[in-house]
């Protein structure tokens, strides 16, 4: 699982919490709670999700990090250990 | 024989629509079951029976709308008899004397569509002509479903605006405000949550009201009802919690929250809000609650000035819990703090009272781990 299959992960974890989202309205760039008006327990739902789906656990610590689409593909990608191997040397 | 009427789901609900029966006669049900869905101007609730026994007779179709008190079913409870078999009923009366049987919300419907109930055959206890068989009967497509959302988000509206008018206009507020200290409970929150797996963690919004429900139940002038001219106290605190839908607002009750554990009082706050957003929430938390909490610091907002939903006679506001500048021997220091305040009725209780109330919230969250 990569980038490519994060993001698919991700966004089923938001259409959870916002399901009237429409996800390719979504700016990977812009923040999420800004952008679908989510609040802390939502929040938190999200985490759950994400957590039920990719076995992650995020702690509190980490949360400041978690602002965008981007950056928490990032982030889970760090976190799995699973970021995409290296392309090939041509 | 017990009576299963329409509920009272909220201080200005006059009726209430019969969406769905989730019993049928010969069903037993125990006190709490879930036995229909009712659909009133801000959301859909599951109703609960508070009756043990057999459900006898189902009065009521789905789709019609009723009265607050009419009654729905019969619940036969443990050791009565069943009701007698109805003797067939009489052959229709001839001649204009006749009466037509149809529930008074099916003839105001009829009389709003123009619709003549002597035409019509019902489809209701005893042949009785229900408004689904009214607007059965007329060209235009049926009406008795579930609103659409944007006739859903008005409803809501209108219903929150009957609340609010009557509590403005009704209620003598008076607001009492204070800056709380939560330094040493956001610490040990941090503490604990570090422990935590993320499906068990705890927001600062659960210490809050757990804060509040304990203030609640030494200050008993602000949790109750203020009713007929008198107050009542509430011998538990069922906290409102005000949630924010996409159609509007609910507060509904977490029951018995000066009772609860903080991780259980956490957990049915998750379970309250992830059903009043799909819109399963049950009679008596909507009906229930002694004492709102309203929470708007996730949208930055700093302090709240409530309005009471009556008959309650207190609502707290918080706001966004915020590092600001505290004065420490002598010292400025940053500090995490949040925006309390009481909107009261003054005809329960007086400003000094309430400020009692709110110097127990915070003496209470400086323990954050006694809560």
């Amino acid at each position: 699982m990569n980038e490519q299959d994060l993001r698919p992960a991700v966004l089923r974890a938001l259409r959870k919490i916002a399901p009237e989202a429409d996800p390719a309205r979504i700016d990977p760039k812009e923040s999420l709670r800004d952008q679908l008006d989510v609040d802390s327990m939502d929040f938190l739902n999200f985490l759950i999700a994400l957590h039920e789906a990719l076995g992650v656990d995020i702690p509190e610590t980490d949360y400041p990090r978690l602002t965008t689409l981007d950056a928490i593909v990032e982030y889970l990608e760090q976190k799995t250990g699973r970021t995409a191997p290296p392309a090939p040397v041509a | 024989m017990a009576e299963f009427r329409m509920p009272s789901l909220g201080a200005d609900m006059e009726a209430g629509t019969l969406t769905k029966w989730l019993v049928k006669p010969g069903d037993v049900v125990r006190r709490g079951d879930l036995v229909a869905v009712v659909q009133t101007e801000k959301a859909d609730v599951e109703v609960e029976v508070f009756t043990d026994g057999t459900v006898e007779k189902i009065l009521v179709s789905e789709g019609e709308k009723v009265p607050v008190g009419a009654l729905l079913a019969t619940i036969r409870r443990e050791g009565e008899a069943a009701e007698a078999a109805p003797a067939p009923a009489p052959a229709p009366e001839a001649g204009p004397a006749a009466r037509t049987r149809a529930s008074p919300a099916a003839r105001r419907r009829a009389e709003e569509l123009g619709i003549d109930l002597a035409g019509l055959s019902g489809s209701g206890p005893d042949g009785s002509i229900t408004i689904a068989d009214v607007e059965a009967a007329t060209p235009a497509p049926a009406a008795a479903k579930p609103a659409a959302a944007p006739d859903r988000a008005a409803a809501m509206r209108r219903a929150i605006a009957a609340a609010m008018s009557r509590s403005n206009r009704e209620i003598p507020h008076y607001y009492l405000g204070t800056e709380i200290d939560l330094g040493a409970a956001m610490r040990w929150l941090s503490e604990q949550n570090a422990a935590r797996p993320v499906t068990e963690r705890i927001l600062p919004a659960a210490l809050l009201l757990r804060s509040v429900a304990l203030a609640a139940r030494e200050v008993p002038e602000m949790n109750g009802f203020w009713l007929d001219g008198s107050f009542r106290p509430s011998p538990s605190v069922h906290l409102g919690v005000a949630i924010s839908l996409s159609t509007g607002l609910v507060a509904p009750a977490l029951h018995d929250a000066e009772k609860k554990t903080l991780g259980d009082l956490m957990k049915d706050l998750r379970d309250l809000v992830t059903r009043a957003r799909a819109g399963t929430l049950r009679s008596s938390e909507v009906s229930d609650p002694t004492i709102t909490v309203t929470n708007l610091g996730d949208l930055g907002v700093e302090t709240v000035y409530g309005v009471i939903f009556p008959p309650q006679v207190a609502l707290v506001g918080f706001g966004r819990i915020l590092e600001r500048p505290r004065v420490r021997n002598g010292a400025v220091q940053p500090a995490a703090t949040v925006l309390a305040t009481l909107s009261g009725d003054h005809r329960a209780s007086d400003g000094h009272r309430g400020g009692i109330f709110l110097a127990a919230i915070d003496r209470l969250l400086q323990k954050p781990e006694a809560l």
